[in-house]
C-alpha cells in the first residue's frame, strides 16, 4: 500500500515537475514552511523601487514582484495553494540576523551579494546591479575622483564607500575629508546644504534620492565605479532544495523574457506612490547576467 | 540558528586597506573616551556655575538658569545633536556658514562635544542646585554672620558640602556620558558605536562585533565608576553624610 502511494506521488510528482520532491524528505525552509504553513518575506520599507511600501503600506517593487513569483513556485512545489504569505519589514541592520535565526525565509530587499555574506546567508541568482559612484552639484564641475583632493565627501555610517574611495586607484593620491550621514537620506542633506561636495553611494539609491529632492536637475551621478555589486534575494545557508526553487523561478522568468518586461516597468517606467520615472537604464553587468545567471559574490566582479 | 561564528575577525584585515578591525575598534574607542572627557569638562564647569546661580537670592539670574536647564534637558539629545551640527550653521553669515560647514577642523568633535557638554550641563545644574537647596538654611546664615561675602560663603561653606552630599548622582553622570556619547556617530563622529556599525557592515560578524563593543562601553563606564568612588572615598569628611563609617 505505502509503496503504491509512493510510486502514484512519484509519477505525480514527476509530471508536475522534475524537481518535486516527497514531503517526507524536505529540508530546511521547505520543510519549515510546509510544518507552518506560512512563508514569512522580509522586506525593506524604502528601497525604491526594488522594495518599498506602498501608500497602503503594501510591499511593492521589483525584487517583490519576483519573490511572489517564488513563493508560487514553492506552493506548487509543496502543493500548498492555501499557503499564507508573511511580510517582515528589516533593515540593513537585522536583515542577515533575521534570515539565519528563521524569523525571514526569504529576503527581498536590496541586499549586496558578497563573501563576507556568503559565510552568513546564501543568495539567488543576481537579480540586479548597482555601481558604487558619486552624486554631485552640476555648478561644481566634478566629474571625478581626482578632482575631490581637500574637499568634503559624504558617505553613509554603516557603509564601506570610503575604502572604496581609498582602494581605487584614482582615489589613492587624493586626499578626502570624510563626512558621515546617519542614513542615505542625511548624507543627501550633506550634500544639499554645502557641507559635502559629493555622495559616494549606490547609484539606484543615489538615482532615488536625486528623484524625491527638490530640485532634482541641480544633481547628477558622475564620476568613476568604485565597486559593483550583485544585488540578490537572500536565504538560509546550506538549504539547496529552497535556493534552487528560487533560482529556478528566476531562470524561468529570464527565459521567457519576464524579466525585462519587470525591469521596465520598476526601472524606466513611472511608479507609485509619486508616479515618478527612475529612469535607471539597465548596467551592462546586469544585461550580461541575463544572458548567463550566476550568484557569484561582488568580488568576482571587482578583481584588480 | 545556524550563525557562522569568527571571534578571530578581530585579527582579520578590513576588506579593502591594511588596518585590522581590531584597530578600527581601538581609534573608536578613543574618540569616544575623548569625546566624553572633554564634553564632561564642559558640563562640570557650566554644571557647578548655572546650578550655583540657581540658589542665590538674584531673582533674574535663577530665571536665567531655569530657563537654561529646561532648555537642556527637555529636548531629547539626538535631536540637540541635529540641532547644533545641521540648523545652527544655517543662522551664521553665508562665509562663516560655509566654513563652519566645509573647513572647521574636527567640526563633528567639536559639534558632538559641546552638545554632550550642555545637555549633561543642565543635568548637573540641576543636582547642584538640589545639593545646596538640601543643607540646613543656618550653614549659609551663618557663613554671611561670620562676615563672609555671599560669594566667599559659596566657596567656603555651602559648595563643599554640597558637592560631597551630590558626589553618588554625579557618578552616574560621569557614568553616563561615555553612554551618551554613542549619540555622536549621528553626526559622524567616528567613534565606538560608529566603528561597530562600519565593522558589521563590512565583517558580517555583527554578535561578535556588538558583544567586544558591549565590554568596551562596559569597561568605561565602570572605569569611570570606579574613579568617582575613589573621590568619593577621599573626599569624605568623618561625621557628614550617614555613609560616613
Amino acid at each position: 500500500m505505502k509503496f503504491r502511494l509512493g510510486l502514484s506521488l512519484f509519477l505525480l510528482a514527476g509530471m508536475l515537475a522534475a524537481t518535486s520532491v516527497f514531503a517526507e524528505d524536505l529540508t530546511g525552509t521547505l520543510k519549515k514552511v510546509k510544518e507552518s504553513g506560512t512563508i514569512t518575506m522580509g522586506i525593506r520599507e524604502s528601497s525604491y523601487p526594488l522594495s518599498y511600501l506602498d501608500d497602503k503600506q503594501q510591499p511593492i517593487g521589483y525584487h517583490i514582484e519576483i519573490c511572489n513569483k517564488i513563493v508560487d513556485a514553492v506552493k506548487k512545489e509543496l502543493k500548498m495553494a492555501d499557503l499564507k504569505v508573511q511580510h517582515q519589514p528589516v533593515t540593513s541592520q537585522n536583515r542577515i540576523p533575521l534570515v539565519t535565526n528563521g524569523t525571514v525565509d526569504i529576503e527581498c530587499g536590496s541586499t549586496t551579494n558578497n563573501e563576507a555574506r556568503q559565510k552568513q546567508v546564501s543568495f539567488a541568482v543576481t537579480t540586479f546591479v548597482t555601481n558604487v559612484r558619486m552624486v554631485v552639484k552640476k555648478a561644481s564641475g566634478i566629474t571625478s575622483l581626482s578632482q575631490l583632493d581637500g574637499k568634503p565627501v559624504a558617505t553613509t555610517s554603516g557603509t564601506t564607500s570610503v575604502q572604496l574611495m581609498r582602494a581605487h586607484e584614482k582615489g589613492k593620491t587624493v586626499n578626502f575629508k570624510e563626512v558621515y550621514g546617519k542614513d542615505h537620506s542625511d548624507s543627501f542633506l550633506l550634500l544639499e546644504t554645502d557641507r559635502a561636495v559629493a555622495f559616494v553611494m549606490d547609484d539606484n539609491l543615489l538615482a532615488g534620492l536625486i528623484t524625491s529632492s527638490k530640485n532634482p536637475q541641480e544633481y547628477a551621478i558622475v564620476g568613476e565605479v568604485l565597486n559593483i555589486e550583485p544585488i540578490a534575494i537572500m536565504m538560509r545557508k546550506d538549504d539547496p532544495a529552497f535556493k534552487k526553487v528560487a533560482d529556478d523561478t528566476i531562470r524561468g522568468l529570464i527565459k521567457s523574457g519576464a524579466i525585462e518586461k519587470l525591469y521596465s516597468k520598476w526601472f524606466l517606467s513611472p511608479i507609485p506612490p509619486k508616479n515618478v520615472n527612475m529612469n535607471f537604464a539597465m548596467s551592462e553587468t546586469l544585461k550580461g547576467l541575463i544572458k548567463h545567471p550566476s550568484d557569484a559574490p561582488a568580488e568576482f566582479y571587482n578583481k584588480k | 540558528m545556524n550563525y557562522h561564528w569568527n571571534w578571530g575577525i578581530f585579527f582579520e584585515q578590513i576588506k579593502y586597506g591594511d588596518e585590522t578591525y581590531l584597530s578600527w575598534l581601538i581609534s573608536g574607542l578613543g574618540w569616544t573616551v575623548a569625546v566624553s572627557l572633554c564634553s564632561w569638562i564642559i558640563a562640570l564647569l557650566l554644571g557647578f556655575a548655572i546650578g550655583t546661580v540657581r540658589t542665590t537670592p538674584r531673582t533674574w539670574l535663577v530665571r536665567l538658569g531655569n530657563a537654561y536647564v529646561e532648555l537642556f534637558r527637555n529636548i531629547p539629545l539626538l535631536v540637540q545633536m541635529f540641532l547644533w551640527f545641521f540648523v545652527v550653521p544655517e543662522f551664521l553669515p553665508r562665509n562663516l556658514s560655509l566654513w563652519v560647514k566645509q573647513e572647521m577642523p574636527a567640526k563633528e568633535f567639536v559639534t558632538a562635544t559641546v552638545c554632550l557638554g550642555l545637555f549633561t550641563s543642565a543635568r548637573i545644574a540641576e543636582q547642584v542646585r538640589a545639593g545646596i537647596q538640601s543643607l540646613p538654611r543656618g550653614q549659609r546664615m551663618a557663613g554671611l554672620a561670620m562676615g563672609f561675602t555671599l560669594p566667599q560663603t559659596y566657596r567656603y561653606v555651602l559648595l563643599p558640602m554640597a558637592f560631597r552630599i551630590i558626589l553618588p548622582p554625579l557618578t552616574s553622570e560621569f557614568m553616563n556620558v561615555f553612554k551618551n556619547s554613542s549619540v555622536a556617530f549621528a553626526i559622524g563622529v567616528l567613534e565606538l558605536t560608529f566603528q561597530a556599525r562600519q565593522m558589521q557592515e563590512d565583517s558580517e560578524q555583527g554578535i561578535e562585533t556588538y558583544l567586544a563593543v558591549t565590554v568596551l562601553y562596559f569597561l568605561c563606564a565602570f572605569i569611570a565608576n570606579r574613579v568617582m568612588a575613589f573621590i568619593e572615598k577621599r573626599s569624605r569628611v568623618p561625621g557628614f553624610i550617614a555613609a560616613a563609617k
